[in-house]
């Protein structure tokens, strides 16, 4: 266990050096703020050109914070399988990383947490900047910490396992891996409620919704954070009928399903990797 | 008997033309995720404006934006970038010794570059009319021709300029193009009308072509409605593109030749894994 603590502290911190030492820190610390900032004010403006006195509503701040929750679904997801290209095809180190005696699961989770840790400064920072530049509907003394912090936990641990299944199939593919992940989070973003209620999908779609574990996750944190915001919109969210201990239940659920799931996708990509050669294969990416 | 200086290079911008335009096709897995993935926001955005109950016209606004960013990401990966990838994989040096002028190299890049992206941007659009049932005018067919081309010319000759100017970037490459993202996004107003952003932000915005030519287009599309959206007039803004068509590719031989240098003096045209 001792060892595999090992991999996982150097592997987060290789992971560090790799997302951050190509500039200097204050250049990094910007390019960290502007770029969710900037994807965030995209829908502040579209709110704004339809309602110009309205971001004190509940409709904004369902959106926006289910626009800066979704952050970890599209950074998460994407980090721990570039992690599979990237050391493959650009530094070509995979295949030292396989012959090395440490285990593969903690090296990707330890570059996977540094993801995680970057993410949730920029989704910390976007939230402030929502409450106190946009009257964001967050307040300190309705958050549920209970259920917040939980459902963090397990949502984050799902969406850390839908990457290694994700990873694992960038095993096998030339150059699909960031097409694919970009369709997975992207078909959560139109999907799971994340910047409006699913009520606003066409019923076949809401069906669909409803079988996304995101969905319950944007549901739960949303509760967390801003209860008021939730029961403002009451039936328009589509899950009022659904009480905080179901959506744990789904929540543990498909993470333990998740976990077989992606387990099981990742042994056999990795089977096939190496009968077929491709572990160290390069597509000159 | 040798080839005249000018054949050499129309062959040097076929020949570099001409691996964008059929790997356009080889990989028809990969046509499908660069016409879907930009859909899928599209339709985020789409779902987005009926929740707020705007004007229908923002449909067709954002399904123009969704697909004039195949053009923008082009710009930042297949153009900007494109000398450090080829710097990755050791093509660069053999690009330099090439008797050829660079710009030819560049112009091949561009004009292969816009052959595909334009398949998939109309693929986008096309999809994305049907799907959510939208309409658009074709009033002035040939002024929305003359719009389009003076955007992407002035477009691809700063995909040229920002190419040399990545030329000497390690890493900072990716970070510099994933930071240009959604930033231009937000400033050159794809999903909603620059105009929101007020005069001198829009007016700054300008620089980069794709702000002006998407708020014609806009308002070409939409000749009822869209010029109450409009930053500036349809006119104003052609004669605006067609200034910046002659600055960027001005700018871009200017910044390519003092690029190359510095590359070469500094000894960093050939640094790999930086």
């Amino acid at each position: 266990m001792r060892g595999n603590l090992r991999t996982f502290k150097n592997a987060a911190w290789l992971g560090w050096q790799m997302e951050s030492n190509w500039t200097d820190p204050f250049l990094f610390a910007t390019y960290s703020i502007v770029k969710p900032i900037a994807g965030t004010l995209i829908l502040v403006f579209m709110y704004l050109v339809i309602a110009p006195h309205g971001t004190n509503t509940p409709g904004f701040s369902y959106m926006f914070i289910g626009n800066a929750l979704y952050m970890y679904v599209a950074e998460v997801l994407f980090g721990v399988t570039w992690v599979i290209h990237d050391d493959r095809e650009h530094y070509m180190t995979l295949k030292q990383v396989y012959i090395a005696p440490i285990s593969f699961y903690f090296y990707i989770m330890g570059r996977a947490a540094i993801k995680i840790a970057i993410t949730s400064v920029g989704v910390l920072l976007t939230i402030l900047f929502g409450i106190f530049a946009l009257d964001v509907q967050v307040s300190l003394a309705s958050i549920s910490w209970p259920l917040l912090v939980i459902s963090l936990v397990l949502g984050l641990a799902a969406i850390c396992i839908m990457g290694l299944a994700l990873g694992g199939i960038s095993f096998l593919t030339a150059k699909h891996g960031q097409g694919i992940n970009e369709g997975v989070a992207g078909v959560f973003y139109v999907l799971s409620g994340v910047i409006f209620p699913i009520t606003v999908l066409p019923p076949w779609a809401q069906s669909i919704s409803k079988l996304l574990p995101i969905t319950y996750w944007m549901e739960a944190m949303r509760r967390g954070l801003e209860p008021g915001v939730i029961s403002a919109l009451g039936s328009t969210t589509g899950m009022s009928g659904m009480d905080n201990w179901f959506l744990m239940l789904v929540l543990i659920l498909s993470t333990i399903a998740f976990l077989f799931i992606s387990v099981g996708v990742f042994r056999f990509a990795d089977k096939v990797a190496r009968m077929k050669g491709k572990i160290d294969w390069t597509t000159a990416y | 008997m040798s080839d005249s200086w000018v054949i050499r290079n129309l062959r040097a911008i076929r020949g570099r033309a001409y691996p964008r335009v059929i790997g356009s096709l080889r990989e028809p897995s990969w046509v499908f995720f660069d016409i879907a993935l930009p859909l899928l926001t599209v339709a985020a955005y789409v779902y987005l404006y009926k929740f707020i109950d705007a004007p229908k016209e923002f449909v067709g606004f954002v399904i123009l934006g969704g697909a004039m960013t195949a053009f923008w990401l082009n710009i930042l990966w297949s153009m900007a970038s494109q000398l450090y990838w080829e710097k990755e994989t050791g093509n660069l040096s053999l690009f330099l010794m090439a008797p050829v002028s660079r710009m030819s190299i560049l112009a091949g890049m561009a004009v292969g570059g816009l052959f595909f992206t334009s398949l998939r941007a109309g693929s986008t659009m096309a999809i994305g009319i049907i799907v959510f049932g939208v309409s658009l005018s074709l009033s002035n067919p040939l002024m929305l021709i003359a719009i389009f081309v003076a955007t992407m010319v002035a477009l691809y000759g700063m995909g040229m300029m920002l190419a040399s100017l990545y030329l000497l970037f390690g890493r900072e490459a990716y970070n510099m193009s994933n930071l240009l993202t959604e930033p231009i996004y937000l400033v050159s107003g794809f999903y909603f009308p620059v105009r929101s952003l007020g005069f001198w932000t829009a007016a700054g915005a300008s620089v980069i072509p794709i702000t002006l030519g998407l708020d014609a287009l806009r308002q070409l599309f939409y000749p009822a409605t869209g010029a109450q959206y409009a930053f500036l007039s349809i006119h104003l803004e052609l004669v605006i593109l067609s200034v910046l068509c002659v600055a960027f590719m001005f700018l871009s031989k200017a910044s390519l030749d003092y690029m190359e240098k510095l590359g070469k003096t500094s000894g960093r045209l050939t640094l790999r894994w930086q």
